[in-house]
């Protein structure tokens, strides 16, 4: 039983100068056998592990990390969470991890620093204002808040925007989410981590998948670098490395692995209190709670798994970022790193069964999984645990792409993908 | 971000290139015979390899002419480069 995290349990503590808090989880060495394996220990993995003992009570489960939890694209994104959508699917997938998100908190014991502090997506051209107003209606008849933004209003919600007209891009307008916002991404992994270790769930770290043991069309184990664990059930979160997975089990996948960017700058005193986004001239920008302004970058178009971008795309978002913000002009960045981004031809997320018995992959989240991760994990537990899918990711199945019936999120999302 | 051999140029750096996905995807001989799994195969399965790879890229900021290109996509190294319509190099 985990100790609650408390003021009282804080207080209690700090008489000990903090040296005797709980482990938050352990480290066991991996069993023989499992009822379910995950493999990959980032946030969906973890918040899939968690909702399988939580929900459908299996208990016997591992979750599989080649490194640390949390330490792939989790702990690498800018920390976006919205659920502005443009297709009915989409907008009920992203707003039952959004309503999740809302209660997260409470429910793990564990601050995950949810900020419901808006975002913002700009419109700089005529077609940016048709699509917008197009999504907002969209959203709207699909119970999600959202609402249109005139050039002035967009000045009144975040004045240090440069709203003039006679720059490359001008700003003619934009919409906002209000329940949107950030959440502390080390924290999600960390919370379900804890909640899921609470209820017997092995989170194993350092261990690498090898290879996947098939028997027929069934999934027997995986080979690992501890060693072969046998299962009848592998669930894959794997994002950026998915198609190497599949590739062990002798599947092909619809997906490329390409890098993106993202850079903070110095921290400053708060200056920005919402997230921006810009579709057109591809520039995020919110600030983190240390002043570190948060900047995400576009992907680059070669398929590749090095972890590292290329330079002009970051110089291109901040160009744009300049234009955006002229008050930025001197500020210094500190770092700049990439992840591995797994997308699929039309941008959303597969989570699903596969051709093979007992195999199921939760992939495809490209550029912005992270707003998913309770909903994703609920909804891949959801069909693992069933051997079906739950009816708010039935579209999300990978046999669309021999069907046609593609959820296009293609630019739609309000952000280009 | 690296430097590319276009083998008609010569080395230019890689943003003013552009790249075009997995290399050696035959296109259908007979369109209207294919199955929907078959055309799943064609438009949307990729190998993904995380290793060495078969791609093609296009030099869009200069010569415009495509070409293919061995790359190692774990460290990004280019192996070889070969025009359209030769054989993929078997060493590199």
């Amino acid at each position: 039983m985990k100790n609650k995290y408390s003021i009282i349990s804080l207080i209690k503590n700090s008489f000990s100068y903090h040296e005797n808090w709980q482990k938050a989880w352990g480290d066991p060495d991996p069993k023989k056998e499992y009822e379910i394996i995950i493999i990959g220990g980032g946030g969906h993995g973890l918040a899939t592990a968690y909702y399988l003992a939580k929900k459908h009570n299996i208990k016997n489960i591992a979750v599989i990390e080649k490194g640390w939890i949390g330490g792939g694209n989790t702990g690498r994104n800018t920390t976006i969470i919205r659920s502005n959508y443009l297709w009915d699917a989409s907008a009920g997938l992203y707003d039952h991890a959004l309503k999740i998100w809302e209660k997260l908190s409470q429910e793990l014991n564990y601050n995950v620093m949810f900020s419901q502090r808006g975002v913002m997506n700009l419109a700089h051209n005529l077609q940016d204002v048709r699509d917008l107003k197009r999504r907002t209606h969209a959203n709207r008849l699909n119970g999600i808040d959202a609402v249109y933004l005139n050039t002035e209003q967009v000045k009144k919600f975040c004045p240090i925007i440069n709203t003039s007209p006679d720059i490359r891009y001008p700003v003619l307008g934009g919409t906002l989410q209000r329940r949107a916002g950030t959440a502390r991404h080390d924290a999600v992994a960390w919370g379900y981590a804890r909640g899921a270790d609470e209820m017997g769930v092995d989170i194993i770290q350092n261990c690498e998948v090898k290879g996947i043991k098939r028997s027929g069309n069934s999934v027997e184990g995986v080979e690992t670098t501890k060693g072969f664990i046998k299962t009848k059930k592998i669930g894959v979160v794997a994002a950026g490395h998915s198609s190497v997975i599949a590739n062990m089990a002798g599947l092909k996948l619809p997906l490329e692995s390409k890098p993106l960017q993202a850079l903070v700058s110095e921290p400053v005193k708060p200056i920005i209190d919402t997230v921006v986004m810009s579709n057109a001239v591809h520039a995020y920008v919110s600030q983190s709670d240390k002043g570190e302004l948060v900047i995400g970058a576009g992907t680059d178009d070669y398929v590749s798994y090095s972890q590292k971008g290329s330079h002009e795309i970051v110089e291109g978002t901040l160009n744009a970022i300049l234009e955006l913000y002229p008050i930025f002009s001197r500020m210094r960045m500190l770092r700049q790193w990439g992840g591995i981004v797994d997308i699929c031809p039309d941008a959303s997320p597969i989570i699903s069964k596969t051709p093979i018995k007992g195999l199921y992959f939760n992939c495809g989240w490209g550029t912005g999984g992270f707003k998913a991760t309770p909903g994703s994990g609920d909804l891949f537990a959801h069909t693992i645990a069933n051997d079906e899918p739950h009816k708010l990711n039935v579209a999300f199945n990978l046999n669309r792409f021999v069907s046609g019936d593609l959820v296009d999120e293609h630019g739609a999302a309000a952000v280009a993908h | 971000m690296f430097l590319i051999h276009c083998p008609y140029c010569g080395e230019r750096e890689q943003s003013e290139f552009k790249a075009g996905g997995e290399a050696h995807i035959v296109r259908p001989k007979q369109p209207t015979e294919l199955s929907d799994d078959q055309w799943a195969e064609y438009l949307f399965m990729r190998k993904n390899i995380k290793g060495v790879q078969f791609e093609r890229w296009v030099h869009t900021h200069g010569c415009r002419k495509w070409f293919n290109m061995v790359r190692d996509t774990s460290n990004d190294e280019i192996k070889a480069i070969y025009k359209m319509g030769e054989k993929p190099p078997t060493k590199y």
